[in-house]
Order: C-alpha cells, then structure tokens, then sequence
C-alpha cells in the first residue's frame, strides 16, 4: 500500500495511542517512539509497529507513536487505521492483512 | 438455553472499556459501533472492535456488536469486521420490519460464506419504533439465527412523542408486545437501558420490574449496574430449595413409572420441571451453589 498523505488515529487519554503517519522519499520505516512504558516495553512496541506495516506491505513512511500504555490491540488498530486513511484506503480495507 | 441477565454495551471508539470490559463479567459484552461512535471515527472504532473479538480476553465470553444501518456507508464494513473477528451475535440497530433482519442476515451469510466460517453468527433485533411494536412477533419469528429481540427505549418514546419516566408507563404496550413475541417464538427478550447511573433505586425498581414481566435481561450502559442486575435476578434461598425438590420428585416418578407426582398437594407437571431446571441453572451461574449440591 502506498502512503498518500499525513493522517493520524488515536488520543493522548490513558490506555490509548496516538500515531501520526507521513510520507516519506526514501523506501523504509521510520519510528519515532515516546511511551510511558518505553523502558520495559519499547522494543516489543517498535517490532509490532513494524510487524504490521509489513504486512500491510507499507514502506516510505514515518511513524510518529505516543504511547500511554496501550495494550497490543489498540496499537495495531490505531496503526491500522492511521495507515488506511494515510493510503485512503479505509473504505475498502484488505482485511486478510489486517 | 444461555443465561443473559446482564448485556453490557461498551463504545466501541472507548479504548479503556474495550480492552477491560470482559473483567465485569456481564453474561454479553457488548460493543457498539453505531450511536457511541462519532463519523469520524467509525473506521478506526470498526479495528478496535475487531481486534478486541479476536484477543485472547474475549474468548471465554459472549461477544455481540451493534453494527452500523446496512443502508449507511458504514453498516457493511462492520459486518465484514465483526464476522470475520468471530463475534458470536450482531445487534441490528432500528429494526422496523422482517426485511432488516433478513438483509442483515442475507450480508451476513455471504461473508460467513466467503470467509468459510461454519458457525453461524446470531442475530439481535432492537425494536425502537412504534412499527417495529407493532411488527415484533414478524420479526421474531423470521430469521433462525435470531436469539432474542430488544427494546431500544429512547428511541422508542421519540416515536411515541413522548420521554421516558421513572415509572415507565409510557413503555408498557412495547415491552408487553416484545415479550409475547419473543415467547411465542421462543426466543429471549431484553429490556432497554436505564441511562441515570446514579439512580440506584430507580435502577433497582426497573430491574424488579422487568424480571417480574419475564424478560431475560437487560442492556446495561455501566459495569456498576451487573452486580445489582444477577443479584435482583438470582434466585432466593427457598426457590433453589424447591427447586430441587420437584427435580427430586420429577426423577422419582420416572424411575418408577409414575406419569405424575406431586409436592405438597400440588401437581408436578413438565412447565414446573422446567421452571426448577431453569431455577438450577440461575443458581449455578450466579454462584449460589456449586457441583456438590447436586
């Protein structure tokens, strides 16, 4: 899927997350992560960010996460949803990658 | 038949209740896609709800979705969401006529179909319109797949021109007519929110009320509401009692051939044995006894 424009999912509220997606030129990922649970979750955080924007089969994108301890779920579904409207894709999602 | 007293809704765009509302134990989690979620956040709302219904926590308990009106630009998605996530029960919303529920259930059936889904999702028909009163034993009657019909009440007295009341007249012939529906069809029936969290007494006087119509439950709008609710609707001490009792009689009679007993000079016939059944069972799922007792 190919990122059109900057979109972003989520709140700031406790329990949830906020994703702010961009694209970018250059073919990769890029995270950047603030999360109140950073030290002990961080890295699991950063490697289900990535999981799933490769098979959302997603690249040239910036990733901007403020975290305030989401469970697993809601980051992926906020990441997921970011991403389809970034894609303008949220009318018609392909859900056997979601 | 399953046990549902207490059916909790949680805004599917709320993300703590979403990911902590099982921990209530209300006997239905429900999650709603349609009035909680603003427009703009139906898509990302849709994905909270889809992933919450395939997470570990939601597995051991009953899942229902009230999904979006097949005829907003919404109502298709969630379907093919909450189907494919595995929800055991889709709460239409408005259902005025049989043809809600059987276009909700002809979508349902082709994703079921598509995904290779073999069990079948149940359906849930909210009744809150003065035509869908009128049409609700149709409606109860019309699809398999449907588990119960439920008063939806505020939208209800909106049709009726008038508001709600702490003594609920104005819901009377509504709740009379569902649930002479629902039992005719034999299916569940379930009474409508009661909004004013702070109103213990009203809500327990509600509560009273509609358990001594026959409804099976409710829909609650706060987990503060479950204990209240499976405590008016756990059954007394002397019903469990004598519940056992006319089970003890009903086998009796069975192993020694006699067609019917009786307790106490009152007959024992099929409609009490399956009122002592349905007795047992309240009693085991509120935790008023356990296997040693019977």
């Amino acid at each position: 899927m190919t990122v059109i424009n900057s979109a972003h999912a989520g709140t700031l509220e406790s329990s949830d997350v906020y994703i702010q997606i961009n694209p970018i030129d250059e073919d990769m990922v890029e995270i950047e992560l603030e999360s109140s649970v950073e030290e002990l979750y961080g890295e699991m955080i950063e490697e289900l960010i990535r999981d799933t924007l490769k098979n959302m089969k997603v690249s040239y994108v910036n990733v901007k996460v403020q975290d305030k301890g989401a469970m697993d779920l809601v980051i992926k579904a906020r990441l997921q949803s970011a991403i389809l409207r970034a894609c303008q894709m949220s009318r018609n999602p392909d859900w056997s990658v979601l | 038949m399953k046990l549902r007293r207490s059916m909790l809704f949680v805004p599917g765009a709320n993300t703590a209740m979403v990911c902590n509302a099982y921990v209530y134990k209300p006997d239905t989690v429900m999650f709603d896609l349609e009035d909680s979620v603003a427009l703009s956040e139906k898509d990302s709302a849709r994905l909270m709800v889809y992933h919450a219904l395939k997470h570990f926590a939601y597995q051991d308990i009953e899942t229902a979705v009230r999904v979006n009106s097949l005829d907003s630009p919404y109502g298709l998605l969630d379907l093919e969401a909450v189907v494919r996530a595995g929800t055991d029960i889709v709460r239409l919303p408005k259902t005025d006529t049989i043809d809600d529920v059987l276009d909700m259930q002809n979508a349902i059936e082709k994703i079921e179909k598509k995904i290779g889904r073999t069990k079948k999702t149940k359906l849930l028909a909210a009744i809150e319109s003065a035509q869908g009163v009128v049409n609700a034993v149709d409606i109860a009657r019309c699809s398999t797949r449907l588990m119960g019909i439920a008063l939806g009440a505020e939208d209800y007295v909106r049709d009726l021109r008038t508001q709600r009341t702490k003594e609920g007249n104005e819901l009377t012939a509504a709740r009379a007519q569902i649930l002479l529906a629902a039992r005719a069809a034999k299916i569940q029936a379930f009474d409508s929110v009661f909004s004013d969290v702070r109103d213990k007494d009203g809500f327990i006087a509600e509560v009273k009320k509609i358990k001594n119509l026959g409804f099976d439950g409710k829909s609650l709008v706060n987990p503060n509401q479950i204990y209240t609710l499976h405590d008016i609707y756990a059954p007394t001490k002397e019903e469990i009692e004598w519940a056992f009792e006319v089970i003890e009689a009903a086998d009796h009679a069975k192993k020694n051939g006699l067609g019917v007993v009786s307790i106490d000079g009152r007959m024992v016939d099929a409609p009490i044995i399956a009122r002592a059944e349905y007795t047992i069972d309240l009693a085991r799922t509120s935790g008023l006894i356990g296997e040693e007792d019977e």
